[in-house]
């Protein structure tokens, strides 16, 4: 189907894997590694009496944007909500370590990670755990060998668990309004603390803690595009070059930033009061104002940093 | 185990660890036949909050800025992230991933980074912490897991007993120590009445740089049969295209 719709005026949100990996890249240029032919399907949800998928819900490979060679992975999240399963993420692991060992040979420019994620697939909890946890550790080795790795977050699931872990590890981060971030989940803080600490269905809540604006605002994503496949696309074309380098005064400089934001907006449980602490006018108008509008607004001063 | 207790069975020579904020500790301790090693911890099942993880954070900053190769030993017990909705406001998983980060460019740096995990580890603190050292060491009793069974059940929409009797035939999803060692999760199982001599061997072992050999330990311990093989697949393919 997806020659027969135009995939850079999609919508982020509701296309599937492969359609945003297609509207991302340069038309035409992706060349998948272990593609579904290979049927690496979960060898563990069998048992769960569950279905398999033959690409197990993560979909690698090489292409290019604006003409420059990169590595891109896209999660299904409309497969077991896009969950890190073994397969799954040790695709993911081993797209993250050929980056760093083709850096200079294959002059690869980026990895994307087109990121749709609750987190660990509890299935096969202490796979998914231990490959998030070499996901991240890869990270580290791309960007060191100079490959920046950007994270894309508009879908269904947002990046939640470990997930959320895996997108601050990136060298930018790339948010729609659709693009929820976190670690534990609303769901899991209200059954685990109860509905007084968080109410997981009142979904106005839900966004302003966890949403894309609220990330955005704060310094949590470094770039708010509008939900079209195509504002993805040309963020991640824009954050390649700014994307700072892996190294002891990035990381310094990201303590401080992390230090002050603990400082300012520490005892903050909603986000409008935090924007009312930063000196904003109508604190409200931050989640009431249309996307068109809010992409234009001014974030609060702690969001311009390279400091990841 | 207490810290205490544990603090006193790996640092016979003499240590200065101390309880900080928010359930963190740190400290230096004296190792026979070696330099002096940095010390932190999550402690006293404390649950990893923003702020814990910033100290936690600061300390490996200030480790690394000074430079050297001195190695750095991460005390654990912890249950899981704060599960809070002020924490989520304001970004724990940034927090989380940038103690993690800054365990990373310690090992980068030369540092060898050795998790001793005591108690309880569970979900996103067990990746920021625990699973971000070079050598993850357990002591008896430590209890690892991504998610305990009742919860795993209320999202499988299994029977607890199912599930059980599941987590008997294979170390896929089980928490606890026995099923995370076999998977790779956990190097070394540590016995109280050897803790400091273990810890001595491996420091002189001096793990190496970014080298993750996880994958590898989970497929001879037949824990994790697939990954290794997933990953290297990937990387082989990658390299024949152009």
């Amino acid at each position: 189907m997806s020659d027969l719709v135009d995939l850079v005026n999609h919508d982020y949100y509701e296309a599937s894997a492969r359609d945003r990996i297609a509207g991302v890249l340069d038309p035409g240029s992706f060349h998948e590694f272990l593609g579904a032919e290979n049927r690496t399907i979960s060898p563990h949800l069998a048992q769960f009496n569950l279905t398999g998928a033959f690409d197990d819900g993560l979909i690698i490979g090489a292409g290019r944007l604006d003409g420059q060679p990169v590595y891109i992975a896209a999660q299904e999240g409309r497969f077991m909500g896009g969950a890190f399963g073994e397969i799954h993420g040790a695709k993911l692991v081993g797209l993250l370590r050929a980056a760093s060992a083709n850096a200079k040979s294959k002059g690869i420019k980026a990895v994307l990670l087109l990121l749709d994620t609750g987190g660990v697939r509890l299935q096969e909890a202490n796979a998914g755990e231990l490959a998030i946890s070499e996901a991240v550790h890869a990270i580290v080795e791309a960007r060191l060998a100079g490959v920046p790795v950007l994270a894309l977050v508009g879908g269904r699931s947002g990046a939640f668990g470990g997930g959320g872990i895996v997108t601050a590890y990136c060298s930018r981060i790339i948010v729609s309004d659709h693009g929820r971030i976190g670690v534990s989940g609303p769901e899991v803080i209200e059954t685990n603390k109860g509905v007084e600490e968080f109410d997981a269905k009142d979904k106005g809540l839900v966004w302003r803690v966890t949403g894309g604006r609220t990330r955005a605002m704060m310094g949590g994503a470094d770039c708010f595009v509008r939900g079209r496949v195509k504002n993805f696309r040309a963020a991640a074309i824009a954050q390649i070059s700014v994307a700072p380098q892996f190294a002891l005064a990035t990381l310094v400089a990201e303590q401080k930033r992390l230090a002050e934001r603990l400082q300012s907006y520490g005892d903050c449980r909603d986000a409008p009061e935090i924007w009312r602490k930063a000196g904003i006018a109508d604190p409200a108008s931050i989640a009431d104002a249309s996307e068109e509008v809010f992409a234009s607004m001014p974030r609060l001063k702690e969001a311009a940093h390279d400091a990841r | 185990m207490t810290l205490d207790e544990v603090l006193a069975a790996l640092f016979p020579s003499g240590h200065d660890v101390k309880r900080g904020p928010h359930g963190t500790a740190n400290g230096t301790a004296k190792v026979a036949g070696h330099d002096d090693v940095a010390v932190i911890g999550i402690v006293d099942g404390t649950p990893l909050s923003v702020d814990g993880a910033l100290v936690l954070s600061g300390h490996v900053l200030d480790l690394v800025t000074k430079g050297g190769t001195g190695a750095l030993v991460v005390l654990v017990d912890t249950s899981s992230q704060n599960m809070a909705r002020r924490d989520e406001l304001l970004g724990l998983n940034e927090f989380l991933a940038h103690l993690s980060k800054c365990l990373t460019l310690a090992a980068a740096e030369g540092h060898s980074t050795i998790g001793v995990l005591y108690g309880h580890a569970a979900a996103g603190a067990f990746i920021s912490t625990a699973l971000s050292t070079q050598v993850l060491a357990a002591l008896p009793g430590a209890f690892p897991s991504v998610m305990d069974l009742p919860s795993i059940a209320r999202v499988t929409k299994l029977p607890l007993e199912t599930l059980t009797e599941l987590a008997r035939n294979t170390p896929i999803f089980a928490p606890g120590l026995d099923p995370l060692f076999a998977t790779g999760a956990v190097t070394e199982k540590w016995e109280l009445a050897t803790l400091q001599e273990q810890l001595v061997n491996a420091l002189a072992r001096k793990p190496a740089g970014l080298t993750d050999q996880r994958d590898t330990i989970g497929l001879e311990r037949k824990g994790r049969l697939q990954a290794r093989a997933i990953a290297m697949r990937v990387v082989e393919e990658a390299a024949s295209h152009a």
